[in-house]
């Protein structure tokens, strides 16, 4: 039986200096490269492929089938990209692992640019964490003065360079045709696919984007092997991730678990809802995967799981809201943030998020009618699956499910004449702080 | 004024840090406006020269990211977060308060006033990653984590006046410009400060130690053999 919470990666977040070589060797980093390289290329991404491992960046998506899309008979180079762009509302766990271990990162980005026969790698973290930044540059900076990047890493033949680079203020690089047009200097679009990355990524060359956490997953697979990481998690999530719990429980934070974890296991562990409040709507991962409620609190968090629910696993960003909390408000905001930050390619995306917007913002002040419900969700409907990238598909998620297990607090802004809700309930210091 | 040779130097350097040059201007706008305050016409010309491209290419690209301004800025730049899960905690109300408190709207500089050795400018940002520290503070986009509306104002006086402002979760605060040239790639020696992580991102690793919880045993995780799975 595989204990409740399982740290691999933070497993150095209490280490003194955890950020630097010393402390990262001293756990035993870095071992995981003269395993790898005493291997085939293949065998890595068979390693990869049987562990299980699934995108840690929401999607899901087999990380090793994904390398083996790289078509090795094309002569160009090839490119390993870390989406280190962490910025989906709720989702806060690569911030914290590249701040507080990022050699595992580096480690995780020497093997998988071996397994891809990359040997140039790009780490796109945004721009907007000064202090991870530092941690990276100089972890990279670190491994390269210890052998472990330049030219015949560790006598091994294979030479990898890696470069940090800042982005500069745009959620849509998280997507990973923006984050290429970042990375190539240009205005964060994404592109139309196919032809996908894997054939015409960077440079139009073939390309591998993974999440921080996936490439940080990789040295603990070759370390200890693939069974080991299946031997965690459900049946078709193995492994560990870092699930982020943030808002009303009683100790927010991250809590890396086998993957099929419960809402209410994992509440437990953090002390529960803030003290003399409930549960009343939550994010599985991220404000882009649709609402759940407490009647969802046993459901397996897995992507088969969560999928089952009508929602997404996405990042395991669990943002708790207690009662005091108005879900129209909540909503709107992150409609605002959507119609923020649509490129503005896509006419649906940019033109729907703005009309979702006027429609909420009407209802939220307690205007409109209740013909405005099924005007949302026809707007949502001329959104979902209607541009090239899943934002405009995200911003209609908080809508179309909190419509579905709110309907009537959205009436109650109308008969209220506005919101009947006192915002100052929710916030951290409610009940605490005597306001004059 | 047309920029010096030393920044165009570094601004070249950058530019060669990738297979192909373009790929730098982003990091390349960061030095620019660790260097001018912000990104100036001269700016955009002396990238567009340095990459061998239009002047309307660079512009467009700066335009698209809401990190390069193109009015000035403060020495500390304060950015609060309102999406929300931040905005429901109490992000709303300290936005609230520090525009109230400084007398400017979004993204404006407020007024230096005499006997500040700073200035100050406050911006409502998105979601920065920390919100399991909500309501955030973002100040030169150092963590200013779990704020309240009396310490956030606080805090910006500490700064107008001059003294130390330490990141809840990193180092003593850093002007805007030296962060931006930080973020272009050349780093400032200040990376052993602050802590390995904050005391919201090891709740979890606290309770697995309580407990003695940890990820299996690799020796006694049996191997599977190729094969021996599909028997």
């Amino acid at each position: 039986m595989t204990d409740m919470l399982t740290p691999v990666l933070t497993d150095m977040w209490d280490v003194e200096r955890s950020w630097t070589l010393a402390a990262y060797t001293a756990k035993g980093g870095y071992q995981g490269l003269d395993k790898a390289f005493g291997m085939s290329q293949d065998a890595v991404i068979e390693a990869v492929k049987d562990s299980g491992l699934r995108g840690r960046g929401g999607a899901g998506f087999p990380t090793g089938m994904k390398w083996s899309f790289i078509p090795q008979d094309n002569p160009k180079p090839k490119y390993l990209v870390v989406n280190a762009d962490e910025s989906e509302p709720g989702t806060c766990k690569d911030i914290p692992l590249m701040m507080g271990n990022p050699h595992v990162l580096v480690e995780g980005v020497i093997i998988s640019s071996y397994a891809i026969r990359a040997n140039k790698a790009f780490i796109y973290i945004r721009g907007e964490v000064l202090h991870v930044i530092r941690r990276v540059q100089a972890a990279v900076e670190e491994a390269y003065a210890a052998g472990h990047l330049g030219k015949d890493i560790h006598g091994s033949g294979y030479d990898l360079d890696i470069v940090v680079h800042a982005g500069a203020g745009a959620y849509i690089c998280g997507e990973e045709t923006a984050l290429l047009e970042g990375l190539e200097g240009r205005r964060g679009q994404p592109r139309l696919r196919p032809p996908f990355p894997a054939v015409a990524g960077l440079y139009a060359s073939p390309t591998v984007i993974n999440n921080v956490e996936s490439i940080a997953s990789v040295p603990s697979i070759i370390a200890n092997g693939a069974a080991w990481f299946a031997s965690m998690g459900t049946e078709k999530s193995k492994g560990y991730g870092i699930f982020s719990l943030s808002g009303h429980v009683k100790k927010p934070g991250q809590y890396e678990a086998p993957l099929g974890i419960t809402l209410r296991e994992l509440l437990d562990l953090a002390g529960g809802i803030r003290e003399g409040h409930d549960l009343k709507f939550w994010t599985p991962g991220g404000s882009s995967t649709p609402l759940l409620t407490a009647e969802h609190l046993d459901i397996p968090l897995d992507f088969e799981g969560v999928g089952a629910a009508g929602s997404m696993l996405g990042t395991r960003a669990l943002q708790i809201f207690d009662e005091t909390v108005c879900v129209v408000r909540a909503v709107l905001r992150w409609t605002e943030f959507y119609k923020h930050e649509s490129c503005g390619k896509c006419t649906p995306c940019r033109e729907g998020t703005w009309w979702l917007v006027q429609t909420l913002a009407r209802l939220e002040k307690g205007e409109g009618s209740e013909a405005d419900l099924d005007l949302l969700l026809d707007q949502c409907d001329n959104i979902l699956g209607r541009s090239f990238c899943a934002l405009g598909d995200g911003a209609t998620s908080p809508i179309s499910s909190s419509i579905k297990y709110f309907r009537d607090e959205y009436l109650a802004h109308l008969t209220h004449g506005g919101c009947p809700f006192d915002h100052a309930r929710s916030t951290a210091w409610a009940g605490q702080e005597v306001t004059a | 004024m047309a920029l010096d040779d030393k920044t165009m130097g570094e601004l070249r350097e950058i530019a060669g840090r990738y297979p192909e040059k373009r790929s730098g201007l982003l990091p390349m706008l960061h030095l620019v406006q660790s260097v001018e305050g912000k990104v100036t016409p001269d700016a955009i010309e002396a990238c567009a020269q340095i990459l061998e491209i239009s002047a309307a290419e660079v512009s467009g690209v700066a335009t698209f990211y809401t990190m390069y301004k193109r009015h000035a800025v403060g020495d500390f730049h304060v950015g609060v977060c309102t999406n929300t899960l931040c905005a429901v905690m109490g992000g709303d109300q300290i936005f609230e308060r520090l525009k109230d408190h400084l007398d400017v709207g979004n993204d404006e500089l407020a007024e230096k006033r005499q006997g500040d050795q700073y200035s100050v400018s406050l911006e409502h940002v998105e979601c920065n990653a920390a919100c399991d520290f909500a309501p955030v503070v973002m100040v030169n986009w150092e963590f200013m984590d779990n704020q309240t509306p009396e310490g956030a104002v606080q805090m910006v006086e500490a700064l107008r006046a001059g003294h130390d402002v330490k990141s809840t979760r990193g180092p003593k605060l850093c002007t805007w410009r030296e962060a931006e040239r930080v973020l272009a790639g050349f780093p400032d020696g200040r990376v052993d400060e602050g802590p390995s992580a904050g005391p919201a991102s090891l709740a979890g690793l606290e309770i697995a130690r309580e407990r003695g919880w940890k990820a299996p045993d690799a020796a006694a995780v049996p191997v599977i053999e190729k094969g021996q799975a599909d028997d």
